[in-house]
């Protein structure tokens, strides 16, 4: 195997074991945590796909940000100690067929799919994302700054202080 | 590695995220479910771009990723306003709107 091939068995089975950890734990607190490792591997899949911008903007804004907020938003509904902190599932025998049945179907659909040719050496995209995100994308990435604006507001006036 | 690699690691995490969505009681376990949707969704974008050579997916990953942030904030603003008013965010427990 290839050392990328090796990297790449190494990052997927750190993400799934993290992610089934999310979805598994009882403990929502550790279930952070573990969303935090899965986004960390995801971040690191994105390097071995040759986008390191993607990988420091998913630090940034998903293992920095997002956790952090997630991390309050427990704080603020739940007791950090004690039993509150637990939660469980149900439905989880529903849950598993119809997730199974999902990635069946998507998996069957790409064994069907013709093989992609040989990727070319990899370059660093991050000079081609700049360029189009000022140019063909210029005016939906000005949207982008309107929609966080708003989702901003609306955030602080759904958990304005009750008056 | 090949495209199909990268893409079938992406619909085992997105399988995994929706088995989350389904089960969990709690509203904010809820919401780390959809983010593991969301961000298998992204690596499926990474993907093309390599095995392409088109920024646009990069571009899209972005878009996905800044628009996941400001869904983050929405949705635990709204959890935090529920449980000021019901006390409980178990998703079960909010029937307020059920006929």
């Amino acid at each position: 195997m290839t050392a990328e091939a090796v990297a790449f068995w190494a990052v997927a089975g750190v993400l799934v074991a993290a992610s089934l950890g999310v979805v598994l734990t009882p403990n929502l607190f550790h279930a952070v945590l573990y969303l935090a490792a899965a986004l960390v591997a995801t971040g690191v899949v994105f390097l071995l796909l040759a986008a390191p911008f993607l990988f420091g903007v998913q630090l940034l804004l998903y293992a920095g940000g997002v956790v952090t907020i997630l991390v309050f938003a427990i704080m603020l509904t739940e007791r950090l100690a004690g039993e509150r902190i637990t939660q469980t599932s149900r439905w989880i025998a529903n849950g598993a067929v119809l997730a199974a049945a999902m990635l069946v179907g998507v998996l069957g659909f790409l064994g069907r799919a013709p093989q992609a040719p040989p990727a070319p050496a990899a370059p660093d995209r991050t000079v081609d994302v700049a360029r189009a995100l000022t140019g063909p994308f210029a005016l939906p990435l000005e949207l982008l700054g309107a929609l966080l604006v708003a989702a901003l507001m609306g955030a602080a006036y759904f958990a304005r202080p009750e008056d | 590695m090949g495209l199909h690699a990268y893409l079938g690691l992406a619909a085992v995490v997105f399988a995994v995220g929706l088995f989350g969505v389904l089960t969990r009681r709690n509203a904010i376990g809820i919401l780390l479910g959809i983010e593991l949707m969301l961000n298998a969704v992204n690596i499926n974008l990474a993907a093309f771009t390599r095995f392409h050579g088109d920024p646009t997916g990069l571009v899209f990953a972005l878009f996905t990723i800044a628009i996941t942030v400001a869904e983050v904030g929405v949705g635990l603003a709204i959890v935090i306003a529920i449980f000021r008013v019901r006390r409980t965010v178990e998703a079960d427990h909010l029937t307020l709107l059920r006929g």
